[in-house]
C-alpha cells in the first residue's frame, strides 16, 4: 500500500513578537561584524593623511619627529620593537607554559587543580599593576641579579649584551610580557593536551614508556597543531599588550628605539600610542601618524590571532571527532 | 639457537644502562616541569605580597575618599578614581551586557548557519584586539566628533572589550541547557522569546553571571583605552562631558611621578584595584566554578577570555 504522501506544509507563521526577537538577536550578533568594519574604516580614513604624506616610508622609515615644520614619521623602530619584545616573550614564556601544561594535565587533580588555578590568577592581575610591580620591584632585582652579571661577562664580546644595564629596557619588558602570556598559553595548551585520547597514552605506557616518553610519543605529535596555536595566541597577546610595556621599555623614540641590544630602551607600537596620543594635536600629522601605527598594530594582531584561532579550533575539533568514534 | 651466557650478560648490561638512562631523563624532565610551575607562581606571590605590604600603609579613610592633593605633597587621596572606576564599569555594562547577551542568544538559539559561524569566529578574534586600538576607535567616533572628552567614549571603549566575552559565555551556558527544556516550553505553546527568557536563561543564569562578572573584572583593570577617552582628572565626577578619573589611570599617573609619596599612593591605589578585581574573580570562581574544570570556567579558558590587557 502506498504511503499517504506528505504534503509539504506551509510553515506556521511566527508570531510577531518572535520575529522581533529574532531580528533583535541577529542584529546584536551582527554588531561585532559592524564594529570591526567601522573600526577598520575609521583607522584607515583617519590615518589617510599620513599614508599620503609618507607613503611606504611610514613603515620603513626610522625618523620620528613631531616638531612643527620638521615633521617626519617613520614607524619602523616601533614595529621592530613590538616584534622583538613579543618574540623574546615567546622564547621565555612558551617553554615555561608548556612545562606548566604538562604538569597540570598529568598531575592528580588535588595538586594540579590548585596550581592551575594559581597560574590562571596571573591573568587576573591588571596590566598596570604588572607595570607598577615591574617598575618598583622586579626591575631592581632583575638589574642587579641578571643584567649586570650578564653584562660584565659578555658585554664586550657579544653585542646582545652591550649597553649599560638600567632595568628599563627590552629584556625587562619582554620578561614581564612572558609572565603575562603564561596563563593564556598554558591554559590553552592544557586543554589541547587533555584532548589527546587516553588510549594513546595508555598505549605508550604499555610499550614501557616513561612519563616523559609518553609525552614525547603520544601527546606532542598528536597535539602539535594545537600547541603551536596556543603559542601564537600568546604572541597575539604579547603584541597588543600596552601598559606594562609602556612603563618598562624605557620609551626611546626614533632611530634610538631600534632594538639592537637586550639592555637598550626601545618602544613598541602600543607604547608609542599610549605615550604620545594625548599630546598629539589633531591639526598636525602627529595624530594621523599614531592612528597609522594603530592600524599597523591592528593588522599584525588580526593576522596572528586568525592563524592561532584556526589552529586551536582545528585541534579541538579533532578531539571531538576522536571521542565520538 | 641459544645465546651464550656472555651474550646474555651483555644484553642485560645494555638493557640496564638503557633503562637507567631513560629513568634519569624522566626524572630530570619531571623536575624541570615542576620548576616551570614554581617559576610562574613566584611573580604572582611577589606581586600580591608587594601590593599588600606597600599598599596597606597608604590606606586610610582620607585616602579612599578625598581628591588628590598637590603633586608630590603626599596629601589627598583617590576618591575620584574609585568613583570613576565604578561609574565607567556601570556605564560599560549598560552598553555591553545587553548586546552581549542578545548576541549570545543569537549564537546559541539561531547559530547554526554561515552567518553565525562567521560571527562566532570574528567575535573570538575581536576579543583579542589590542585594547588600545579600541580606545582609539572610541576616540575617533565619539571624542573627535563631539569635540571634547567624554565619559561615554570610555564606557563605549570598555563595552567593546566586554560584549564579546559576555556573548561567548552566554552562548556556552545556553548551550548547556538541555534541549528538553526548550521542547517542554514549546509543548506548552509558549513563544520562542518567552521560552528563551523565562526558561532557558533562568536555567543558564549562573554561567551567564559568571561571564558578566569576569568581563567586569577584566574591564575594571583596563588602562590603555581610558587614556584617550576619559583622560584622567583630579576632580569628582561632575558631568558626562568632562574628563574623569579611574583607578588604573591614577596608578599609571602616580607611577610616573618621581616622589616617594606618589609611589606610596600608587601602591595604595593598586591595593584597592587588586582587591576589587581579584575579589570579583575569586568570588566568581568560588561560587560558580565547576571543580572538574570542564564547567563554565574551563569553557571560558578554552574561549580564551580570562586574560587582562
Amino acid at each position: 500500500m502506498a504511503r499517504p504522501k506528505l504534503e509539504p506544509k506551509k510553515h506556521r507563521r511566527l508570531p510577531i513578537s518572535d520575529k522581533v526577537f529574532k531580528i533583535g538577536a541577529t542584529l546584536a550578533g551582527v554588531y561585532v561584524l559592524l564594529m570591526i568594519a567601522l573600526l577598520v574604516f575609521q583607522l584607515v580614513s583617519e590615518s589617510y593623511p599620513i599614508w599620503e604624506e609618507e607613503g611606504l616610508s611610514f613603515i620603513v622609515g626610522t625618523d620620528w619627529n613631531a616638531v612643527e615644520d620638521r615633521e617626519s614619521f617613520g614607524a619602523l623602530p616601533y614595529i621592530l620593537g613590538t616584534l622583538v619584545t613579543a618574540a623574546l616573550a615567546m622564547a621565555i614564556g612558551v617553554p615555561l607554559s608548556l612545562g606548566i601544561a604538562m604538569f597540570i594535565s598529568d598531575a592528580p587533580a588535588k595538586i594540579g587543580g590548585p596550581l592551575g588555578f594559581l597560574v590562571e590568577l596571573l591573568a587576573a592581575v591588571p596590566s598596570v599593576i604588572y607595570g607598577l610591580w615591574g617598575l618598583f620591584v622586579f626591575r631592581i632585582y632583575f638589574k642587579d641579579w641578571i643584567e649586570i652579571p650578564l653584562h660584565n661577562t659578555f658585554g664586550d664580546s657579544i653585542w646582545l649584551f652591550s649597553g649599560k644595564p638600567f632595568g628599563l629596557d627590552i629584556i625587562t619588558a619582554s620578561v614581564i610580557l612572558a609572565i603575562m602570556i603564561i596563563p593564556t598559553v598554558s591554559a590553552v595548551s592544557r586543554e589541547v593536551m587533555k584532548a589527546v585520547p587516553q588510549q594513546q597514552k595508555e598505549a605508550a605506557y604499555m610499550l614501557g614508556a616513561t612519563k616523559w616518553e609518553m609525552f614525547r610519543l603520544a601527546v606532542f605529535p598528536y597535539s602539535k597543531t594545537g600547541l603551536i596555536g596556543a603559542s601564537i595566541l600568546g604572541l597575539g597577546r604579547a603584541v597588543g599588550e600596552t601598559m606594562a610595556v609602556t612603563m618598562l621599555i624605557g620609551n626611546a623614540t626614533g632611530i634610538a628605539a631600534i632594538p639592537s641590544s637586550f639592555f637598550k630602551p626601545s618602544q613598541t607600537m602600543s607604547s608609542i600610542i599610549a605615550n604620545e596620543f594625548v599630546e598629539a594635536s589633531p591639526a598636525s600629522l602627529h595624530l594621523p601618524a599614531l592612528i597609522g601605527v594603530a592600524l599597523v598594530l591592528l593588522l599584525v594582531a588580526i593576522v596572528i590571532n586568525v592563524i592561532a584561532h584556526i589552529l586551536v579550533t582545528r585541534m579541538l575539533k579533532v578531539k571531538e571527532g576522536a571521542i565520538n568514534n | 639457537m641459544t645465546t651464550t651466557l656472555e651474550r646474555r650478560q651483555e644484553y642485560r648490561a645494555l638493557f640496564k644502562s638503557n633503562v637507567a638512562k631513560r629513568l634519569v631523563v624522566d626524572k630530570v624532565v619531571r623536575i624541570i616541569v615542576f620548576a616551570c610551575v614554581i617559576i610562574a607562581i613566584i611573580p604572582l606571590g611577589s606581586i600580591l605580597v608587594e601590593v599588600f605590604k606597600n599598599g596597606i600603609a597608604a590606606i586610610s579613610f582620607e585616602f579612599l575618599t578625598e581628591t588628590p592633593g598637590a603633586i608630590g605633597s603626599g596629601e589627598g587621596g583617590i576618591g575620584p578614581a574609585i568613583q570613576g572606576t565604578l561609574i565607567i564599569i556601570g556605564l560599560a555594562s549598560l552598553i555591553g551586557v545587553p548586546i552581549g547577551v542578545m548576541s549570545g542568544i543569537y549564537l546559541a538559539e539561531y547559530g547554526d548557519n554561515k552567518l553565525a559561524r562567521s560571527i562566532r569566529f570574528f567575535n573570538d578574534v575581536f576579543m583579542e584586539f589590542p585594547s588600545i586600538v579600541l580606545g582609539i576607535f572610541a576616540f575617533l567616533v565619539i571624542v573627535l566628533i563631539l569635540g571634547h572628552f567624554s565619559v561615554w567614549a570610555g564606557a563605549f571603549a570598555l563595552s567593546l572589550i566586554m560584549f564579546p566575552i559576555v556573548a561567548r559565555t552566554t552562548e556556552e551556558s545556553l548551550k548547556m541547557v538541555p534541549i528538553t527544556y526548550r521542547e517542554a516550553g514549546t509543548a506548552l505553546g509558549l513563544k520562542k522569546w518567552i521560552i528563551t527568557f523565562r526558561i532557558v536563561i533562568s536555567a543558564a543564569k549562573s554561567g551567564m553571571i559568571t561571564g558578566i562578572l569576569l568581563s567586569i573584572s577584566r574591564i575594571g583593570g583596563e588602562t590603555a583605552p581610558l587614556i584617550m577617552t576619559i583622560l584622567g582628572s583630579s576632580q569628582f565626577f561632575s558631568s558626562m562631558d568632562v574628563p574623569m578619573d579611574a583607578l588604573p589611570l591614577r596608578i599609571w599617573r602616580l607611577s610616573l611621578l618621581p616622589y616617594d609619596s606618589a609611589q606610596l599612593q600608587g601602591w595604595g591605589s593598586a591595593l584597592v584595584l587588586i582587591i576589587i578585581i581579584l575579589g570579583i574573580n575569586l568570588g566568581v570562581r568560588y561560587y560558580f566554578a565547576n571543580k572538574k574544570g570542564n564547567g563554565i570556567i574551563g569553557r571560558l579558558i578554552k574561549a580564551g577570555v580570562t586574560r587582562q590587557k
